[in-house]
């Protein structure tokens, strides 16, 4: 049990270092969404039910597609300007 | 101290969480990644408030019956159910507050063309020069 | 060499202040021509070469390099603020009582209160629950108030402008195929795969709403696991067909609706409270699910302003308006 807890510590840690350090955007935003799945595990480590549930709905599933969309209308608006510029 | 450090490693892993969230804040100069160092600050503080309430050995705090109808609520059996109301109200409000600047940097993107915000400054400048300028050229024809 | 001395000093009084005042409004060439050797630069007055100052000079190179100091500086002294923070906040965790502790100081009287009485108090079988929708209930309240305002904000923002720029500007970038675009994904699987699962993602976030007084959960997560139904509704059938049913008069309604019933059923029941008057709402029995008083209506509400929040932060982010 404390083996498991010290990886998830140590899984974070490297998670929030590498969305600093990876220079793709999407690959920035999936680390995250494994970063909060690993802290919805350690709010069930730490006795609180009712976090893990919000934290797996909300941080993990609603945040990261809400970045997913936002990066997605970006190149959409970057495609459509390179177009236009083309054109 | 750092064997103390061992006794509190989830308090001392959250600090160094926030202190990589920060970081991420001020270095990075795109927005999306500023976003996300945020968030990471967030559930750095998160982690901190749930692990002071934590006590080795007990429940979750839901009440469990004692097998003769009733519950048991000897506060001896439960852990501290205040940071997990604390960081709930957070959870939900960092959401909103992550849509939020989304919805900024979107309309950054839309009139700038660019996320990083060293460009958009240096737009924006030249933007206000070309306005200052219009606007001297503008008066020097009333003036003519 | 007194000479010598003097003609040093003037050589380095030109190098500090330039080669006498400056003539106003001259065209000064910033170096010699370059066809000209540097002896032989014209000593005509208009175009003679003027020696910068030292003022100049810094202003020059400041031009040229200081974006570049100014980068290096920054992260130097950005990373230097949060080491010295990080160090400062783990000293400060290292004399901290340690973790887990059953008699650390967080688990003081309130606790006991909340958990001893917290059962028959509110009827509540999951103490959080309680917490968060009886005691503090006005917390919860500003929170969700807190969520539609963010929603409305971004309504504004990502909505209003979309409008004005077909009806002012359809040239711009904002128009295309994707704003109007049905579905992303008109795929049969995943079609079929949406027809089996809604249902189930919906019946789970009913029951994680209605029993969020028993069990964890409750209105945030289960309004969030609705909400990606929702999600997954519009991916998969198209964003009219959630529209038919979700629109933005049924946001708007329904969120403000929401946030009355709570502000007004959750005043009636501090008012009686504090001045301990005879509350009508019956606590019921711990365990059953219907039982804690307001706390079921109160979870249903939030997880309605949840659900409508989180799908009209989806909608808005993917084609622009609700």
């Amino acid at each position: 049990m404390i083996i498991l807890e010290w990886l998830l510590l140590i899984f974070l840690i490297v998670c929030a270092i590498a969305v600093s350090i990876s220079k793709n955007l999407l690959n920035s935003v999936i680390i995250f969404m494994s970063y909060s799945l690993v802290m919805a595990v350690i709010w069930v480590l730490l006795r609180s039910p009712d976090l893990a549930i919000t934290e797996a709905a909300v941080g993990a599933g609603v945040t990261s597609v809400l970045f997913f969309l936002a990066l997605r209308k970006i190149g959409q608006l970057g495609h459509e300007k390179e177009n236009n510029e083309a054109k | 101290m750092l064997g103390k450090l061992l006794l509190n490693h989830y308090e001392a892993v959250a600090v160094i969480l926030f202190g990589i969230g920060m970081t991420n804040l001020l270095m990075q100069r795109n927005l999306i990644k500023k976003i996300i160092g945020l968030n990471i600050m967030d559930t750095a503080v998160y982690l901190f408030l749930a692990a002071k309430g934590y006590v080795e050995g007990r429940a979750a705090p839901i009440l469990i019956e004692n097998g003769s109808g009733g519950w048991l609520t000897s506060s001896e059996l439960y852990v501290n159910p205040v940071p997990a109301g604390l960081v709930l109200t957070g959870i939900v409000v960092s959401v909103s507050v992550t849509a939020f600047s989304l919805a900024l940097a979107l309309k950054l993107y839309e009139n700038y063309g660019t996320l990083n915000i060293d460009e958009a400054l240096l737009k924006m400048t030249e933007e206000q020069l070309e306005l200052e300028t219009t606007i001297e050229n503008a008066e020097e024809d009333v003036l003519v | 060499m007194h000479r010598e001395l003097k003609i040093v000093w003037k050589n380095f009084f030109n190098w500090v202040f330039g080669n006498g005042p400056r003539p106003e409004n001259e065209v000064i060439p910033v170096e010699p021509p370059p066809d000209l050797p540097f002896t032989q630069k014209p000593k005509d007055k208009y175009s003679r070469f003027h020696e910068a100052t030292l003022k100049e000079r810094y202003e020059q190179w400041l031009e040229i390099h200081g974006l570049h100091i100014f980068a290096v500086l920054y992260s130097g002294l950005s990373i230097l603020t949060c080491v010295v923070i990080v160090c400062l906040l783990l000293a400060t965790v290292a004399e901290l009582p340690p973790f887990g502790h059953e008699r650390n100081p967080a688990n003081n009287e309130v606790i006991r209160r909340y958990v001893e009485h917290g059962g028959h108090e509110t009827g509540a079988q999951n103490i959080v629950a309680g917490l968060i929708l009886d005691y503090r209930a006005f917390d919860t309240f500003g929170e969700s108030a807190v969520l539609f305002t963010a929603a409305v904000s971004v309504l504004m923002m990502l909505g209003a402008s979309r409008r004005n720029k077909i009806k002012n500007a359809p040239s711009l970038k904002s128009d295309g195929n994707f704003p109007r675009r049905e579905s992303p994904f008109e795929e049969p699987i995943l079609r079929g795969v949406a027809s089996l699962s809604i249902p189930a993602i919906l019946m789970l976030g009913c029951v994680v709403v209605i029993n969020g007084h028993l069990t964890p959960g409750g209105g945030f997560s289960g309004g969030a696991i609705l909400s990606t139904a929702l999600i997954l509704a519009a991916n998969a059938y198209g964003f009219e067909r959630v529209h038919e049913f979700f629109n933005e008069r049924t946001f708007i309604i329904s969120s403000s609706t929401a946030l009355m019933i709570y502000a007004l059923s959750k005043g009636y029941s501090f008012f009686t409270g504090a001045n301990h008057f005879y509350s009508i709402i019956p606590k019921g029995t711990v365990g059953n699910i219907l039982s804690a008083g307001l706390i079921l209506p109160l979870n249903i509400c939030v997880g309605l302003i949840v659900a409508g929040t989180l799908y009209t932060f989806y909608a808005l982010f993917s084609k622009g308006d609700l």
